[in-house]
């Protein structure tokens, strides 16, 4: 039988179309020291996208102008500059309704001004993919991290993973649209880490090979069908149930979004199988755990060593996925933890809300130490946090020379 | 003092070249084996406001980002930082660790009698360079002045070998480098100061390491002893 497959051929850049699983698990990789702007940049280089939209916001600009210079090259099928963010989204739609593999980049303010589009993105079934390089968004204004957005992206239907370190970065972005493309997700993919702390830092980076290249979208794989005017989804904004019969529009909803939620979870067999699991722990048997997603996980296991120092033993649980939520995994994860530990770069504590939602025991939990507005989270400050759950005095942290 | 890890915090200002700085120490550990990161902080960028850049360097995998609140060293790239309080902290050595080290930029002394007690208490050293003269005489232009910062420290700590930063100049500035707007604008303005890239290679280097062999003199007379462990074989 004659093969229609790509795989094993060369795209006009002499990159040959390589399985996934081969070239995510199985090819050589090389340590590169890049900072988190650049890795996304490589990863994009062989991730096959068609159509990449851009907007400057800091701390997003210099991953958005590296793409630039990947489209000067020849390696991404057409770049261009949005109006604003919520043009880019809505250009980002046009480019996955017509067939695209999409990929954006935003950040803070950026991602509130484009939030309309994020849950019309989920409900269309377009696979795109968006970076969001946190930074805070309520006045004064602050150019730093704060991951404040991700609790606004958790409601909006999208797929939404928190990346700790430029390698998962560098992994996520070409293993995100493998779980996104699946004809039984296809979904949007917020693909979030805390802007300068991976976007500006420099740190060594395994990369595989430039000559390899993702196989490129299949928008025939797609649940719905492409720009049908009488199907959903393009159906019902084209030509909006709510105009004929409410009756109609609330029985749409009720299966449409129930089934957008039911993608969500659908995802969770594919991301297990590329991910090793929607969470990493360590020392998970430890009296105490330092719970959480993206940089806190980082300073969590600075805070884990300084307390080892003193004799003190405690555990980590990464969370990868917020979306979907592995409140499964947690509940196994935590169920012997005395105190869970939530350190969060954000005022309002969406985290620690979700965990308490998700086990037993909720008073175990414990919001906290929190920053917010682009502060850095000292691992010092979480050592406090966890000693004075203990009931262990320490030096005040105030002007210590040590 | 031999440690674990040492974290460096540059504190200059926007146009100095002190991320520019973290970067190329922290790649130079990579070269030398070690295990490093860097990362700058700075508000909308600015010509002469503040702008810090850390760099960690150790043995041991670095997982801790973001601002350095427990410095074991402090460089000072311009005068201002103190004597303006451009400095993301007030005052500029708030944080730093016992036993540690202050790098300042300057022609002439610029601490205060409370200033010196306090870091005598902590038993700080305080290196002052000639950082901007030298980077004229030696480069022939006062935008090597961060060479002369990465180039102390490394004299003084050890932490970078002199071949380490070699390589580490030679993939920064030997490359196209894209990064903001700000930065490739600062990049052809250094270039343009060199006939040829060969050029600004060799002095920089050059600048780099006049700052080197001060710092190693000076932390030997003074017997400061601020190192990072060696690699285990």
């Amino acid at each position: 039988m004659e093969t229609t497959s790509v795989i094993g051929t060369k795209n006009k850049k002499g990159q040959v179309y390589t399985d996934p699983r081969v070239m995510m698990n199985e090819a050589p990789r090389t340590p590169s020291f890049f900072t988190g702007s650049e890795v996304i940049k490589e990863a994009v280089r062989r991730a096959s996208v068609d159509v990449m939209i851009a907007y400057p916001i800091t701390p997003q600009s210099e991953a958005a102008a590296l793409i630039g210079e990947l489209f000067a090259e020849g390696y991404i099928g057409d770049y261009f500059r949005g109006e604003s963010e919520f043009a880019v989204m809505s250009e980002c739609a046009g480019a996955a309704f017509g067939g695209a593999r999409v990929f954006t980049t935003t950040a803070g303010p950026g991602t509130m001004r484009a939030m309309e589009n994020f849950p019309m993105w989920a409900g269309a079934r377009l696979p795109i993919q968006c970076i969001v390089t946190c930074r805070g968004i309520n006045s004064p204004l602050s150019i730093q991290p704060d991951t404040i957005e991700i609790s606004y992206l958790m409601q909006t239907g999208m797929l939404v993973w928190h990346a700790e370190t430029a390698q998962d970065f560098y992994d996520w972005i070409m293993k995100g649209y493998m779980v996104s493309e699946e004809p039984d997700v296809h979904l949007p993919l917020a693909l979030c880490c805390d802007g300068f702390f991976v976007t500006h830092t420099k740190d060594v980076v395994n990369l595989t090979p430039a000559d390899m290249c993702l196989p490129p979208y299949d928008p025939y794989r797609s649940p719905v069908p492409c720009m049908d005017m009488e199907c959903p989804p393009v159906r019902m904004m084209r030509d909006p149930f709510v105009m004929k019969s409410n009756y109609i529009s609330y029985a749409t909803h009720a299966s449409w979004q129930q089934e957008v939620w039911a993608a969500i979870e659908r995802s969770r067999k594919h991301t297990i199988a590329w991910m090793d699991g929607l969470i990493e722990t360590e020392n998970a048997d430890a009296d105490v755990l330092i719970v959480s997603s993206g940089t806190a996980v980082s300073q969590g296991r600075e805070a884990i060593r300084l307390l080892a120092d003193e004799g003190i033993r405690v555990g980590l649980v990464k969370i990868k996925t917020l979306r979907p939520w592995p409140g499964e995994e947690i509940r196994e994860a935590t169920k012997n933890a005395k105190y869970i530990i939530v350190p969060e770069f954000n005022v309002v504590g969406w985290m620690a809300r979700e965990i308490k939602a998700s086990i037993p025991n909720s008073d175990r939990v414990i919001a906290g130490p929190h920053v917010c507005g682009g502060m850095t989270m000292p691992p010092e400050i979480i050592v406090e946090q966890i000693k004075h759950a203990l009931g262990i005095r320490s030096a005040a942290l105030a002007g210590r020379g040590s | 003092m031999i440690k674990k890890r040492i974290n460096i915090r540059m504190s200059g200002l926007g146009g100095q070249g002190a991320v520019t700085g973290a970067h190329v120490m922290a790649m130079a550990a990579s070269k030398d084996g070690r295990f490093a990161i860097s990362n700058p902080f700075f508000g909308a960028e600015k010509r002469m406001a503040p702008a810090e850049s850390y760099c960690r360097i150790g043995i041991e995998r670095i997982y801790d980002r973001g601002e350095l609140v427990f410095p074991d060293v402090i460089e000072v790239y311009h005068p201002q930082v103190i004597t303006m309080g451009k400095s993301y902290t007030m005052p500029f050595y708030s944080g730093i660790k016992e036993g540690g080290v202050v790098i300042i930029n300057s022609d002439v002394p610029l601490l205060g009698d409370e200033d010196i007690q306090r870091l005598k208490d902590l038993n700080v050293a305080v290196f002052y360079i000639k950082g901007t003269q030298i980077a004229l005489e030696v480069a022939g232009t006062e935008l090597s002045t961060n060479m002369t910062m990465i180039g102390s420290a490394a004299g003084i700590t050890k932490c970078v070998s002199l071949n380490g930063l070699d390589l580490a100049l030679q993939e920064r500035f030997g490359k196209k480098f894209v990064a903001s707007g700000g930065t490739a604008t600062l990049d052809e303005a250094i270039k343009k100061k060199f006939a040829k890239k060969e050029m600004l290679l060799q002095k920089n280097f050059a600048t780099m390491k006049v700052a080197y062999e001060l710092g190693a003199e000076w932390a030997e007379k003074n017997n400061v002893e601020l190192q990072v462990a060696a690699m285990a074989a």
